[in-house]
């Protein structure tokens, strides 16, 4: 690849890279996000090949590996361009009637194409499927277009022209004006106003100043930020070169996550091909700009996705936060001035400044802006990526978007935001999705994570869930931290147990105040969210569990017996081979029986039961 | 040099201050633990934490003041009622970890706490992180520092072996708050002592002032919060009481 | 996935004066240090640790400090087989929780942990991304999804040696009175 020394190069090279790409010349991209990898998408993609080898036509139709679409439940996914036609659950014995469509035109293969679960219909396109068709996808567009490892990819979708118009002329004061303008808010989890965020570092006279890209993304769950920068790494970069030419920063970090070795091998790539074109490093493209991004893996520590935890990271420390102020914008990495920003907010930079802030600002609510990235799973019929408007409502979310409840259970609560975030019950269906109303129910927007929950999710149970996770989590340095959340997750099993008592609710309360008011840091702030919300909106709930010693939704162990429906039992023996404690007696084809005493209610034999026989009460 | 308000009281003070130090250059006095004047300031125990917002009207925030850098417009409030529950509640909480620490029986009976909702712990350690800095920053040596994280974290050795930088010199254990054995006060059998919180009622009955001040204090023979090596004489605070009835 | 019981050999510390010559001599080398010899090493031995406080001036409880922060790190050796069971959100409300018990009970560890023969280490990470397949777990580098409690004993016995899945089948016949066939 030649080195670009000015932009009038950039654009020729953009230009012969749109030249020597026929966009009529039938694509077969093949989505290897880790979802669709584990689901056999690199078996599909070597199918694909060999088909084409066998048949010569290996010349005439290009296969491509993406990064995530999105549609995660119907995985592997595939699209056909240039029609856009759209193929799911596609396996590896299904690439020669693929492969034959592609070559003769044909008829799309049917039985891949997406279907209406409810009027049967075939639809096909992927505009046209219902998971997508109310998405506005303006940062995941393009993952199903280009191949993350060829910059020539991101360039042919327009990739770097955002820079280019922003080395051009536009001065560093204004471009942190568009982001003010935009009303984009950091994606992290707090939603911090970006361009005031910015717009701090350059009142601060301090040098050098430095940028850092928080890839952490801790909240189990959540997956955006990794498939973002699997399937889009330049996306960000760009987003981060335009950063250094606003705020005058001469090094940038991204801190990943050691449990995403695909975004870092990908992001390791693109940062490689932006430098040998010259898109990092000395006088970018002849403008005077010397900038250049290094790569730093986590360790394993969800509150390094704290910035004071990260820099501490960086820097060769444990992850143990600063007590804030002085902010990273004041004293950041080594004592300098720092922006920190989310992977999603620096990927929607470049979306700003080449389609404008206005036109950011007019997608939205009045104080939410621009788009947010949600990974909407759980017990939901669709699971996935997806990307909406801010102001969506969850009820568009769950039943037009997601598809509804599976196995025609009921919605009983949204998770939204992760262990710092809280449950939104079903009786807020219709509720708009932004960071005001969300904060106002006693929840977060956090890094958008959403978990559906039905009647089968005991909310006693999902909260000492996060407390178990964010006790483990905890860096461990302040005191209502520390301890507050080992004796709040003491405090629920007791109830989990059935041995809580009503005082207990009072003592929650009083812990998880205390624990936000005084933590040091976000973790422990919000780490009492699970168990504010579930007391808010669910306290009948721990009620049963205290004064009935009932778990309503039949989740809580010692709160519930196993036993076989004598009537619907058929003798098959299943159970018996997955029994852990070898507690059900019985003879083959006769009736089966639960010792109690030594039945551990591990739900084994309710999964292999056929005739759902086994109960639970 | 920064101008900042606490308790609505104007003072100006030495760029690099600390909020902590402008309020006790006013005289106000604030709960510490983790907080010495020869040791850098750590902001782990958050028993002193005030309440403080910029003069742009946001809501205020609950925030250590040996660590909140004291600057200009900064509005503080060192007693309101969130910040005496917070220090009440955190109290509780450090009591119920290490109860037979004289430092926090008797902090926690100035702030109030007469309820026992939490199992004790009866843990010798804090992790104020007094023995860190003070081995680090004074002594100069470094032979102890934190490891592990979460509930796991504690004050330790590397490899669980003495370090030859360690000097024997002692000064961890000269700082540790909890080190020092509580009192046994009027309510010896739980594990909340509230000794001197029967001062009140026993100093009014013999004198009109509370003796606390007084040094030493032999109105129950209990030596005050401040002094530590008067021994306690149980009989005293019974027959006092005995008295009253 | 091989253990290593024993304290670094003298060719183990001459392949790690390899990694100390080509990184930096200061701090911010440390985790990215550390990181490279756990992935040689599979853990962090004494003697590496040690070396590595004196090679980048970094006081030795500091570099103790990070090693026992973060969950990537082990001080001690891991089992011939690494279990990692995904805890994240969506894999716990499709039953993971059951599935780590299960393994658990099977290997006979009372937690997360190492066996005694050193065979498999089990452990609990968060959110490993394939949240439309979960439970899901790995083994090395293997990714199992959609596990159950049922496929547990199956899924083990593809990684343990022979001789000890003879010996788990002599044991189980011995317990129960009917006969399991895998």
């Amino acid at each position: 690849m030649p080195k670009l020394n000015s932009i009038t190069e950039l654009d020729a090279y953009r230009a012969t890279c749109l030249q020597s790409h026929d966009a009529q010349r039938r694509c077969l991209t093949v989505c290897a996000g880790s979802g669709c990898t584990a689901g056999g998408a690199l078996d599909v993609l070597a199918a694909l090949r060999k088909d084409l080898e066998k048949r010569g036509l290996q010349d005439r139709i290009d296969v491509k590996s993406t990064g995530c679409h999105g549609f995660c439940e119907k995985g592997p996914l595939m699209i056909v361009w240039p029609e856009g036609i759209f193929y799911n659950r596609v396996a590896a014995r299904d690439a020669v009637a693929i492969v034959a469509s592609a070559s003769n035109g044909r008829q799309p293969v049917e039985k891949l194409l997406y279907q209406d679960p409810v009027t049967g219909q075939r639809v096909l396109r992927e505009d046209e499927v219902p998971f997508y068709a109310r998405q506005k996808r303006i940062l995941f567009g393009n993952n199903g277009r280009i191949d993350p490892k060829r910059i020539e990819d991101y360039l042919r979708v327009g990739g770097y022209s955002a820079l280019a118009r922003v080395l051009q002329g536009v001065p560093p004061e204004k471009v942190v004006h568009d982001m003010k303008r935009s009303g984009l808010r950091g994606r992290g989890g707090a939603g911090f106003p970006t361009g005031v965020k910015w717009e701090a570092l350059r009142a601060n006279p301090a040098t050098p100043k430095y940028i850092i890209c928080n890839a952490d993304e801790g909240d189990p769950g959540a997956f955006m930020d990794r498939s973002l920068l699997e399937g889009n790494p330049h996306s960000v970069i760009e987003g981060m070169i335009i950063g250094a030419h606003a705020l005058g920063a001469t090094a940038g970090f991204v801190y990943v996550r050691a449990e995403y070795p695909l975004a870092v091998e990908h992001l390791k790539v693109a940062l490689q091909q932006a430098e040998e074109l010259g898109l990092l490093g000395e006088n970018i493209l002849g403008s005077g700009l010397s900038f250049r991004i290094k790569v730093v893996q986590g360790a394993g520590a969800f509150v390094c996705g704290e910035e004071t935890a990260l820099i501490a990271s960086i820097e060769g420390r444990v992850g143990e936060p600063k007590p804030r102020p002085p902010y990273p914008v004041q004293s950041g990495l080594w004592g300098k001035p720092t922006v920190i920003n989310n992977v999603k907010t620096w990927a929607s930079v470049p979306q700003i400044i080449n389609r404008g802030a206005d036109w950011y600002a007019s997608i939205g609510t009045e104080r939410s802006k621009g788009t947010m990235v949600f990974s909407l799973v759980g017990k939901i019929n669709n699971t996935g990526l997806v990307e909406v408007p801010m102001g969506i409502t969850l009820r568009e979310m769950i039943y037009d978007i997601g598809g509804g409840i599976p196995k025609g259970r009921q919605l009983k609560a949204v998770q939204i935001g992760g262990p710092s975030g809280g449950c939104i019950p079903a009786s807020l269906v219709d509720l708009p999705i932004d960071y005001e109303e969300l904060t106002k129910a006693g929840s977060m927007m956090g890094s958008g994570g959403m978990v559906v929950m039905d009647d089968t999710n005991c909310m006693v149970d999902v909260a000492r869930y996060f407390m178990e996770f964010l006790a483990e989590e905890s860096c461990g340095k302040c005191f209502p931290c520390r301890e507050g959340t080992q004796r709040l997750r003491e405090l629920l099993t007791t109830i989990c147990q059935g041995n809580g008592k009503e005082e207990d609710l009072e003592l929650l309360e009083d812990l998880s105040w205390v624990m936000k008011e005084t933590s040091l840091c976000g973790l422990g702030q919000t780490a009492a969210n699970p168990v504010l919300t579930t007391l808010r909106y669910f306290r009948d709930e721990y009620l049963a569990h205290i004064r009935q010693r009932k778990c309503p939704a039949k989740v809580c162990r010692e709160l519930i017996v196993y036993s076989i429906e004598p009537t619907l039992c058929d003798g098959c023996h299943a159970c018996v081979q997955v029994c852990a404690t070898q507690a059900i007696l019985g003879e083959k084809k006769k009736l089966h029986e639960i010792d109690a005493g030594k039945c551990i209610k591990c739900g084994a034999c309710l999964e292999v039961c056929q005739p759902k026989a086994v109960l639970v009460s | 040099m920064p101008k900042l308000k606490i308790n609505g009281i104007e003072v100006e003070v030495d760029h690099g201050s600390s909020v902590l130090d402008a309020a006790r250059f006013l005289g106000i006095p604030i709960p510490t633990l983790c907080h010495d004047d020869g040791l850098t300031p750590y902001g782990a125990c958050r028993l002193c934490v005030v309440e403080a917002a910029n003069s742009n009207g946001a809501r205020p925030k609950l925030l250590s003041a040996c660590t909140l850098p004291a600057e200009d417009g900064l509005v503080v409030q060192t007693h309101s009622a969130r910040v005496e529950r917070a220090r009440k509640l955190l109290l509780e909480l450090y009591v119920a970890t290490a109860p037979q620490s004289k430092t926090l029986q008797d902090l926690a009976s100035r702030y109030g706490v007469r309820q026992e909702r939490l199992a004790p712990k009866f843990e010798s350690c804090i992790q104020c992180g007094l023995c860190v800095r003070m081995c680090q920053e004074q002594m100069m040596a470094g032979a102890i520092g934190f490891a592990f994280r979460g509930a796991k974290r504690k004050v330790a050795r590397a490899f669980d072996l003495t370090s030859p930088l360690c000097r024997q010199c002692g000064a961890c254990m000269y700082i540790c708050p909890v080190c020092e054995l509580r009192c046994h006060g009027a309510n010896a059998e739980s594990t909340l002592c509230n000794g001197c919180l029967n001062f009140a009622t026993v100093c009014f009955q013999s004198y009109d002032q509370a003796m606390c001040f007084f040094d030493p204090c032999h109105a129950c023979e209990i030596g005050g919060p401040v002094r530590s090596d008067v021994a306690v004489k149980l009989s005293a605070v019974k027959s006092a009481n005995e008295q009253e009835r | 996935m091989q253990t290593n019981p024993l304290p670094a050999s003298t060719s183990e510390m001459e392949e790690l004066e390899n990694l100390l010559r080509v990184c930096e001599d200061s701090r911010e080398s440390l985790i990215p240090l550390l990181q490279e010899i756990q992935e040689k090493y599979f853990y962090l031995p004494e003697p590496a640790l040690r070396r590595v406080a004196q090679k980048l001036k970094v006081p030795l409880r500091d570099v103790y400090q990070v090693a026992t922060f973060y969950s990537c790190f082990s001080l001690e050796p891991v089992g011939r087989n690494l279990v990692q069971v995904c805890l994240g959100t969506a894999c716990h409300v499709r039953g993971a929780p059951n599935v780590l018990d299960r393994i658990l009970r099977d290997l006979k560890l009372p937690a997360p942990g190492t066996t005694d023969d050193r065979e498999f280490t089990v452990r609990s990470v968060r959110c490993i991304g394939c949240c439309g397949l979960a439970p899901v777990l790995r083994v090395g580098r293997n990714t199992h999804p959609a596990m159950t409690q049922a496929k547990v004993k199956g899924m083990l016995n593809k990684y343990r040696r022979k001789e000890a899945r003879q010996a788990e089948k002599a044991a189980e016949a011995e317990h129960a009175e009917v006969e399991l066939h895998h």
